[in-house]
C-alpha cells in the first residue's frame, strides 16, 4: 500500500530527465530572486525617486514612497506652513503649522486659532506627511531648462542617422551579396577590417576630419561618422544571401534596372533583418556618449545624453530635475524593448552585436 | 485591417518617392557602366564612409602622433619624429606610476588592467551562472531572462545616475548599512571602494549580453547528449564538467575575447560615475585619451599625445580582436567538421 503510493508521488512529480530533487532546483530560484531585486531594483528605486519633492529627497533615511509634507494656510502668513503633529508639554497632541525655526525652537501656531504662538522643542515635533507625487519634477524642466530641445535634438540625430544607415548598409550588402565581381574578397576583408578599428582609438583624427567638413558643434558631426557599420552590412548581407537568386534573375528577365530589384524586390524581402538594425541603430544613437561628447561643446546642440551628464555633472545637483530627466532619457528605449523584445535578444544571439 | 493598410501605405509613401528619386538617377549610370559595374556603384556610399570616418583617420592618427604643438590642423603641426612616443615610455620602472614623465598614462594603464582583470572575470562567471540557470526548465524563464537583460539597453549616463543616486552619502544603500548598525561609507570618495563600484556597476550593465550569447551556445548543445547522460544516471555535477563546459568551452572563449575587447575601452558610465576620481584611481586609458586630446581643464589640447596613446591602445585591441576572429574561425571549422 505504502509502496504503490510513493509510486504515484513519483509518477506525479517526474520530470522529463530524471526524478531526483537537485541544490541546483532551489538554488536557481535563489539566485534568480536576487536577480531582480538587484537588477529591476535600482531602477525601480529611480523612478519611485524622480517623484519626490526637492525636500523629500534630502530626507534621511529615505522614504519609500514619494511623501510629501501637508501644507496649510494660516490667516496672517502669506506662504502656506508645514504641518507638524506635536506632542505639547502636557502630554496633549496637537497639530501645529511652523512659522520658523531657531535652533532647536520652533515657532509654531494653531491653524484653527492664529492668535496664539507656541515655542517648541524640535523634538518633540513630527511631520505629517502624505503619498504625493511631484510632478513638476517632469514638468518644470522641460520648460526651464533645454531639456526639451536637447529631446528634440536626440530624436533628430537618432531618425537621420538610422535612415541613413539602413540605406548605404543595405546598399553595401546588396551589392556583397549579390553580385559577383572583381575585388569582392578585398571588398569584404575591407569591411572586416573596419571592424577592428573601433572609435575609441581613432578620436583625434575623426575630430579633425569633422573640424574640416566645419561639423564641430553641429548634429551632422555626430550623425555621419558612425553611419557606415560594419555589423550593419554583415547582418543584412547574410539575410540576403538567403534569397533565392531566381528572384533576381527574373525581374532582370522583365527588363528591371538593377536599382528597382534592390529596393523593390530584394529590400521588402529583407525586412527582418532591416528591423533588426533598424532598432540597434536607433539604440546606438539614443544612448550614444563619447562622441557626442567630444563634438556637442555648445548647449544649444546638446543630446539628451550630454545634457544629462552636464547636468549630473553640476557643482550643485539638482537631483529631483536630474532623476526625472534621467526617467525620460531611459523612456523611449523602455518602450521599444517593451514591444520589439524578441528581435533584439534573437539579433544579439545570432550576430553578437550590441 | 483596412486601417493598419492605409497606415502602411502612408508610411511607405516617403520611402517610394526617394527611391523612384534615386532611380532616376541610377537609370542612366546603369547604362554607362552596364550591370557588371552596379555593384560598384552600391558599395561606393558605404564605402565612403568608412574611407571617411575610419581608413582616413587611421592613417591621420600615425601621422598626428608624429607631430607636435597645439595645432588642430595637420599642415601646421611641426614634425617631432617619436617624441610622443619616447614621452610615454620615458619611465625609470615601468610598475610605478609615479616614476614616469606621463604618469597619468600610466595610472590608467594600471586602471585598465585591474578593472578588465576583475570586470571581465566576475562578468563572465557570472553571467555563465545566470545562462545555465536560464536554461533549465523554470518557471517563468522569458522573465527572468529580461530582467537579466534589459539594463543592457540603458544608456551609460543613465546608468552612472542610477547608481549615483544609490551609493550617495545619504543614499539608499548607507541607509540599509546604518539600518544594520553599520556606519556610513563614502562609496565614490574612497579609492578602493570607487574601483569595487565601477566594476560592480559595469557588470551590472553589460551582464545580460554575455548572459545571452552563453545561452545561445548552451542552446546549441545537442540535448541528446544529455539523454544519454541521464539514462546512464550521470550526477548532475559530472554531466556539466564532462558534457557542458567542454562543448561551451570555444563560445566561453569568444566571450572572454569579446568582453576584454569591450571592457578595454570602458569610458562612459566610470566618466559619469566618478569622473575617473577620487583622484585618477578609476581613470582607465580611454578617459586619459579623452582628456589629454580635448577636456583636459585649463591645458592645452595635446592631439599629438592623445594620438600616440590612441595607437598603443590600437595594438593591444588589435591583437585582441585577431585572437578573436581567429577563434570564430576555428569555431566554424568545428562545426562543418561536426
Amino acid at each position: 500500500m505504502i509502496a504503490s503510493k510513493t509510486n504515484l508521488f513519483n509518477m506525479l512529480t517526474k520530470k522529463r530527465y530524471g526524478n531526483k530533487k537537485h541544490w541546483t532546483d532551489l538554488f536557481s530560484y535563489f539566485y534568480l530572486a536576487i536577480g531582480v531585486l538587484l537588477m529591476f531594483g535600482p531602477v525601480l528605486w529611480l523612478g519611485l525617486s524622480s517623484f519626490k519633492t526637492a525636500a523629500g529627497l534630502t530626507e534621511y533615511p529615505p522614504t519609500f514612497l514619494p511623501l510629501a509634507q501637508l501644507e496649510v494656510m494660516v490667516e496672517g502668513y502669506k506662504k502656506p506652513l508645514l504641518l507638524y503633529n506635536v506632542k505639547m508639554e502636557d502630554g496633549s497632541l496637537m497639530e501645529l503649522a511652523e512659522i520658523r525655526r531657531i535652533g532647536i525652537i520652533s515657532q509654531m501656531v494653531d491653524p484653527n486659532n492664529p492668535k496664539i504662538r507656541y515655542k517648541i522643542p524640535i523634538e518633540n515635533r513630527e511631520r505629517i506627511r502624505e503619498f504625493k507625487m511631484a510632478w513638476e519634477n517632469y514638468t518644470e524642466p522641460l520648460e526651464r531648462f533645454n531639456f526639451l530641445h536637447y529631446l528634440k535634438n536626440s530624436v533628430s540625430v537618432t531618425v537621420l542617422a538610422t535612415i541613413i544607415t539602413l540605406i548605404i548598409n543595405s546598399m553595401a550588402a546588396y551589392g556583397l551579396s549579390i553580385y559577383e565581381f572583381k575585388g569582392k574578397t578585398v571588398a569584404i576583408v575591407f569591411v572586416i577590417g573596419t571592424l577592428l578599428i573601433p572609435l575609441t582609438i581613432i578620436l583625434v583624427p575623426v575630430y579633425y576630419v569633422i573640424s574640416n567638413f566645419m561639423m564641430v558643434n553641429s548634429l551632422w558631426g555626430v550623425i555621419l561618422p558612425g553611419a557606415a557599420t560594419p555589423t550593419g552590412v554583415f547582418l543584412l548581407r547574410q539575410y540576403m544571401l538567403t534569397l533565392p537568386r531566381e528572384l533576381i534573375e527574373a525581374a532582370r528577365m522583365d527588363n528591371a534596372s538593377e536599382w528597382s530589384i534592390y529596393w523593390r524586390v530584394v529590400l521588402p524581402l529583407s525586412l527582418p533583418a532591416i528591423a533588426v538594425l533598424a532598432i540597434f541603430s536607433i539604440m546606438w544613437r539614443w544612448n550614444e556618449f563619447l562622441w557626442p561628447l567630444i563634438v556637442l561643446g555648445r548647449s544649444e546642440v546638446y543630446t539628451v545624453q550630454i545634457g544629462l551628464n552636464a547636468f549630473q555633472g553640476e557643482l550643485i545637483t539638482q537631483w529631483h530635475y536630474l532623476l526625472a530627466m534621467t526617467i525620460l532619457a531611459l523612456l523611449p528605449i523602455a518602450i521599444i524593448f517593451a514591444f520589439l523584445q524578441r528581435f533584439i535578444t534573437t539579433g544579439i544571439a545570432s550576430s553578437g552585436m550590441k | 485591417m483596412l486601417k493598419k493598410k492605409i497606415i502602411y501605405e502612408i508610411a511607405e509613401w516617403p520611402f517610394r518617392l526617394l527611391m523612384s528619386a534615386i532611380d532616376v538617377l541610377m537609370r542612366p549610370i546603369q547604362k554607362i557602366v552596364g550591370i557588371n559595374g552596379m555593384p560598384y556603384i552600391f558599395l561606393l556610399p558605404n564605402f565612403l564612409f568608412f574611407g571617411l570616418f575610419v581608413i582616413i583617420p587611421l592613417g591621420i592618427n600615425l601621422i598626428f602622433s608624429f607631430t607636435g604643438g597645439t595645432e588642430l590642423y595637420v599642415e601646421n603641426r611641426p614634425f617631432v619624429g617619436d617624441k610622443q612616443y619616447q614621452f610615454i615610455f620615458d619611465c625609470e620602472n615601468y610598475f610605478i606610476p609615479n616614476s614616469c614623465n606621463e604618469d597619468l598614462f600610466w595610472r590608467g594603464v594600471y586602471n585598465t588592467i585591474t578593472f578588465v582583470f576583475f570586470q571581465v572575470g566576475f562578468m563572465v562567471i557570472f553571467s555563465l551562472i545566470t545562462a545555465l540557470i536560464l536554461n533549465k526548465k523554470i518557471i517563468g524563464r522569458s522573465f527572468f531572462r529580461s530582467v537579466y537583460f534589459f539594463p543592457v539597453l540603458l544608456s551609460p549616463v543613465v546608468v552612472g545616475v542610477i547608481w549615483k543616486w544609490i551609493l550617495l552619502r545619504n543614499g539608499l544603500l548607507n541607509s540599509f548599512i546604518e539600518n544594520f548598525g553599520g556606519s556610513k561609507v563614502l562609496f565614490l570618495t574612497e579609492p578602493t571602494w570607487a574601483m569595487f563600484w565601477v566594476v560592480f556597476v559595469s557588470i551590472w550593465a553589460h551582464m545580460g549580453f554575455y548572459t545571452l550569447i552563453i545561452l545561445a551556445g548552451l542552446q546549441a548543445i545537442p540535448p541528446n547528449l544529455y539523454e544519454a547522460a541521464e539514462m546512464d544516471g550521470t550526477k548532475r555535477e559530472r554531466i556539466f564538467w564532462r558534457i557542458t563546459l567542454p562543448l561551451l568551452w570555444s563560445n566561453l572563449l569568444v566571450v572572454i575575447i569579446l568582453a576584454l575587447i569591450k571592457g578595454v575601452q570602458t569610458f562612459d558610465e566610470i566618466y559619469v560615475l566618478t569622473g575617473g576620481g577620487p583622484g585618477t584611481s578609476t581613470s582607465l586609458i580611454v578617459q586619459y585619451i579623452y582628456t589629454t586630446g580635448f577636456a583636459a581643464a585649463g591645458a592645452v589640447q595635446n592631439f599629438g599625445l592623445a594620438a600616440a596613446a590612441s595607437m598603443i591602445l590600437g595594438i593591444v585591441l588589435l591583437v585582441l580582436t585577431l585572437i578573436q576572429l581567429y577563434l570564430g574561425w576555428s569555431k566554424e571549422e568545428k562545426k562543418q567538421d561536426i
